[in-house]
């Protein structure tokens, strides 16, 4: 059974998260009412447990089997970089060696018969996932970084914040038009910066093939600001889902 | 580039070396810049850079690859995966989103700090700390610091390039540094 992957063509698969209603999941508001919300330090220990818990059953129902591991190591913090949030850490997985080389096998088992020629990370935490799937895939690695890191000449690409804007940058002569491009980030929330790492390939001629991501908060519905080129996760997760 | 003189230098080192750029006057006039981004867009290049790292420290009872940010994450993943470790990032401060310990060290205008998820790792672990490039070794004395002081053994410091003018070598509290080539 290949792994979950959702396509910007289908319409996003809701079957492989929770049914509802739940007994371990209370009714719900959507995460744009909740994402900002001050939560008392109970519930926010709740809503530890009942993200855990839709991460876990996101990946039954005859999924890979290595799945279940990934998603319980992930760690989620709350309240990081501010309060409301619940911030998906990764670190957790990287700690666990089979997790994190299940991680990467998965990827590479979907990607290395799909002809593609670059992967590209997005700093910082792209660099951790891209170069292990582009020295399996026997690619090369991009490295798309915040302003001003890259030596030598870069084109440059603005994309939206919260508040404001930020720039993300790419060497010129990394990537040749006709390159067949993976983009690599460990998490995908409102698409900002996948979208701008698309822009930035797709600017030198390259073709996207594909974002792949082992975390997804699909409330934020990053999925729908990809240009139409297809997004694949591990995991998903509820970000902002709470008790009422 | 200067290839380390060794009687015994692997035959895959020139190619790495051959394939890194250097960029004058980055960040500032008068620094010539020593870019890995073209070793990574050279597969084989990238490849043996990582192999080599891995041979050497198969089998030698380390568990932790602690990589510096950010280029650090992209060798030290590689290595970690091969030899069965777990994978560390050090951090400017505020990026690891849980408790953490910090490490200051000196520029050369002012201060950086470097920091550690507490918890990463456990007292009597043997680690490995990686990073693209050795200079002065400030940030890598500040990473040796971190993994100490949370009772781990660093076993070397490794790096592909080393400055060795900038006597970077020195500042690592005698722990031994390992590296594929010398620019000067």
């Amino acid at each position: 059974m290949p792994p979950y992957s959702p396509s910007a063509s289908a319409p996003l698969v809701r079957s492989l998260r929770l049914p509802s209603p739940s007994p371990l999941l209370p009714r719900t508001l959507p995460s744009s009412h909740l994402s900002r919300l001050r939560l008392p330090s109970f519930r926010r220990r709740l809503l530890l447990s009942v993200s855990t818990a839709v991460r876990a059953m996101a990946s039954e129902g005859g999924e890979d089997h290595r799945l279940p591991r990934i998603a319980s190591t992930i760690r989620v913090i709350p309240d990081f970089p501010k309060p409301g949030i619940m911030f998906q850490d990764i670190t957790t997985l990287l700690l666990d060696h089979e997790a994190f080389r299940d991680t990467i096998d998965m990827f590479v088992e979907r990607y290395r018969d799909k002809r593609i020629t670059v992967v590209a990370g997005i700093e910082a935490r792209g660099f951790i996932f891209g170069p292990p799937i582009a020295l399996a895939i026997g690619c090369k690695f991009v490295p798309m970084r915040k302003p001003k890191k890259l030596p030598g000449e870069v084109i440059s690409e603005e994309y939206s914040l919260e508040y404001g804007t930020d720039k993300m940058e790419m060497h010129v002569g990394a990537v040749q038009p006709g390159d067949r491009a993976l983009v690599i980030d460990d998490l995908i929330a409102t698409g900002g910066t996948l979208s701008a790492a698309i822009r930035l390939l797709e600017r030198v001629g390259a073709e996207v093939v594909e974002c792949a991501c082992v975390i997804e908060l699909p409330e934020l519905q990053g999925y729908q600001r990809l240009g139409g080129k297809p997004l694949f996760v591990l995991v998903k997760a509820a970000e902002g889902e709470a008790v009422v | 580039m200067a290839v380390c003189e060794d009687k015994e230098q692997d035959p895959r080192i020139q190619l790495i070396a051959s394939s890194i750029r250097v960029v004058p006057d980055f960040p500032k006039k008068g620094i010539m810049f020593q870019d890995i981004t073209t070793l990574l867009l050279d597969p084989k290049a990238f490849k043996d850079t990582v192999d080599l790292f891995v041979e050497r420290y198969t089998g030698n009872g380390i568990s932790v690859v602690a990589g510096v940010e950010a280029r650090g994450f992209i060798f030290g993943p590689p290595i970690a995966l091969a030899i069965g470790a777990k994978f560390i990032p050090l951090r400017k401060p505020r990026k690891l989103p849980g408790e953490v310990i910090s490490e200051n060290y000196v520029l050369e205008y002012g201060t950086d700090c470097l920091q550690m998820h507490v918890g990463a790792v456990q007292p009597g672990e043997r680690a490995l700390v990686v990073d693209d490039l050795v200079a002065t070794g400030g940030t890598l004395c500040a990473a040796i610091s971190l993994l100490e002081r949370a009772g781990a053994e660093v076993v070397e410091c490794a790096c592909v390039i080393e400055l060795p003018e900038l006597k970077g070598r020195e500042k690592l509290n005698g722990k031994p540094l390992y590296i594929l080539m010398e620019s000067h």
